[in-house]
């Protein structure tokens, strides 16, 4: 075992048993910047964590305790708008139609952790968050839904977005997406994970898309 | 051989014998409305309404349960918080009535009497009873006390409360239990022949194994002894294997288990001691064909049928409004084709 795995193992074994001392030791041994540990720690060990309740292998609860620490840890060590955070176009994250918050929450810590900056739309209807992508140009939005009827209204927002000619990605989860697994192409978006530690790799991926286009 | 009506079938199958064939519950909660031809937040306006909508449900469809449930945010509404409507979809519960955790120091359970929503959960639960001569299981629901908070507090806030208090959890544990008693016992009374324990947190989908054996399943087992009636413990389609050992020691009759996991495994785990209902991907039954409706229908048979303690139906215990009636019409036949006892795949040389 190399001694990136070791830390990786330890870090992650911290996070699951809630202990955010550990977690800050670990943090000091690698001798690494805040940006730059969230980019080899915490997203490759948040994401194994997500892999793992993929498969039962751990609950939310512990996603939701370790997205927490990390994403604590990483705000008391950065200034929120410091120079440290990623280079990235508009993103934010919204609840649609749905009053149920801990997917979006779940979303936020990971981001964060991973030193993204990201912009909370909260819980919105449909023609607000229309009006806020469009007036904070926001060109990556992640969308969380808990109910199907609200799944189901991503496709009218893709609809909006698409006739005003935003030029938006659009990356939805959340538990009807887990459990029809055609669901997010059905509706129209550009991505989806079972996990919201996997909207990390999207996010990275449609960055560089959206960069591109930009050119 | 032997014709059973509904109770009959149901109650040997949980006696894990096999009856005349496979029973199956339609659990279809919203449908009702299409059948009246009114929209959700009418139709739930009036205990006529619902029992009208599962007795024509249950003509269409020849399932074998009757159910009283309207929607598990009634509780809430019962506990001051409010209910937001949809036309395409379930209630929802809003803002969490709690809005700190320290609240729960003078949290006091409501009276049923003091809710319209209840008085009509229990006034459908009455006319069931009356319409069906005692020959069809008719079900009651309780959010567990361990599940409510998810509602009464918002999650992140119990999933803190859960890690952080334990003080404060114990005390809401012993306030949600006073109410989830009284609740699940007016409804036996006033007709329902079991109650379905909703009790999501359980799952391992939620919470660690072992931090389920030091709190859900002691709130589980305490609460199911004060329950006077028979009771079937619902995870809502979270995963139930790695806690099925002690599911079977709360003293739950049945299991309601998700599509995430394979229903043969399950019903091995289950091994006589729980009986399981499930477990039809109701999420993605939206866009099923007829002919696919069937194949899922001769699997979860072939996985779960043998030798009874199976009952057939979707792995939520609520069928999606969006659910069209033709697949639903198609998962009734086929349960009444390849349903019947002794099963092909025990027949077949
Ligand atoms: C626990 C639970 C309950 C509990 C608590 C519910 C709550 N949150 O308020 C109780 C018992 C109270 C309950 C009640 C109901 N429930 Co319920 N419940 C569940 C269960 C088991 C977990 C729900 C949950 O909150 N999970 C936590 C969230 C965070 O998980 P998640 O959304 O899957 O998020 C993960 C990923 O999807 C991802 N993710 C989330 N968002 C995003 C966004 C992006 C962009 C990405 C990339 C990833 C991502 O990240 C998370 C993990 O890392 C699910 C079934 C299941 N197995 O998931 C049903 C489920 C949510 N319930 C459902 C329903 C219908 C209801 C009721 C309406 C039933 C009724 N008629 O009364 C009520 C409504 C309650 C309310 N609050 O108003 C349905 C909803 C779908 C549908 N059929 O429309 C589900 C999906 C069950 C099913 N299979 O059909 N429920």
């Amino acid at each position: 075992m190399s001694n990136a795995q070791r830390l990786h193992h330890e870090l992650e074994t911290a996070l699951l048993s809630l202990n955010k001392v550990a977690t800050r030791r670990i943090y000091k041994d690698s001798g690494l910047t805040p940006t730059e540990f969230a980019e080899e720690y915490f997203m490759p060990v948040l994401d194994l964590i997500g892999a793992k309740w993929e498969r039962g292998e751990v609950a939310l609860s512990q996603i939701y305790v370790s997205g927490r620490i990390c994403e604590s840890l990483l705000n008391e060590l950065l200034p929120s708008d410091g120079p440290e955070l990623k280079k990235t176009p508009n993103i934010a994250v919204a609840v649609l139609e749905d009053s149920h918050l801990l997917g979006k929450r779940l979303l936020c810590s990971v981001l964060r952790a991973g030193g993204y900056k990201i912009t909370d739309f909260g819980q919105q209807h449909l023609e607000s968050l229309v009006i806020r992508v469009q007036s904070e140009k926001i060109r990556i939005l992640l969308v969380s839904t808990l109910m199907l009827s609200s799944a189901l209204r991503v496709k009218e927002l893709r609809r909006r977005l698409d006739t005003l000619g935003l030029k938006v990605k659009l990356v939805v989860g959340g538990a009807p997406f887990r459990f029809d697994e055609q669901l997010w192409q059905e509706v129209g978006a550009d991505a989806t994970s079972p996990t919201a530690s996997g909207a990390i790799a999207i996010v990275q991926r449609l960055s560089r898309e959206v960069h591109g286009e930009n050119i | 051989m032997k014709t059973y009506n509904s109770m009959q079938r149901v109650l040997t199958s949980l006696s894990h014998q096999e009856p005349d064939r496979v029973p199956f519950f339609l659990l279809a909660t919203l449908h009702g409305a299409k059948e009246l031809g009114m929209g959700i937040r009418e139709y739930f306006s009036r205990a006529e309404y619902v029992a009208t909508g599962q007795l024509r449900l249950r003509a269409k469809y020849r399932h074998d349960c009757l159910s009283g449930f309207h929607f598990a945010p009634q509780e809430i509404e019962a506990w001051g918080g409010e209910v937001i409507y949809y036309d395409d979809g379930p209630p929802n519960s809003g803002q969490p009535p709690l809005g700190r955790m320290d609240e729960i120091l003078h949290l006091v359970p409501p009276r049923l009497e003091d809710s319209a929503g209840l008085q009509r959960t229990l006034a459908t639960l009455r006319l069931l009873k009356q319409n069906s001569g005692g020959q069809v299981p008719i079900l009651g629901v309780v959010i567990s006390p361990f599940s409510l908070p998810v509602m009464q507090l918002g999650f992140a806030t119990y999933l803190d409360l859960l890690n952080e208090r334990p003080d404060l959890f114990r005390r809401l544990m012993t306030v949600n239990q006073e109410f989830a008693v009284q609740w699940a016992n007016a409804q036996l009374e006033a007709g329902a022949s079991a109650i379905c324990y909703f009790d999501p947190v359980a799952s391992p989908t939620i919470i660690p194994r072992e931090l389920y054996e030091t709190t859900g399943f002691q709130v589980a087992i305490e609460t199911l002894a004060r329950i006077k009636g028979p009771t079937a413990t619902h995870l809502a389609s979270g995963r139930c294997l790695g806690i099925m050992e002690l599911l079977a020691r709360t003293g739950t009759a049945a299991l309601g288990v998700s599509s995430q996991e394979d229903l043969a495994e399950v019903k091995a785990a289950a091994a006589g001691r729980l009986s399981i209902i499930g477990n039809l991907n109701g999420i993605e039954m939206r866009r099923w064909s007829p002919q696919e409706a069937r194949i899922k229908v001769q699997e979860a048979i072939a996985k779960g049928g043998r030798g009874g303690g199976y009952i057939l139906a979707d792995n939520h215990g609520e069928i999606p409004w969006q659910v069209p009636d033709e697949v639903l019409m198609a998962i009734s036949d086929a349960v009444h084709t390849f349903g019947n006892y002794p099963l092909a795949s025990d027949t077949a040389p």
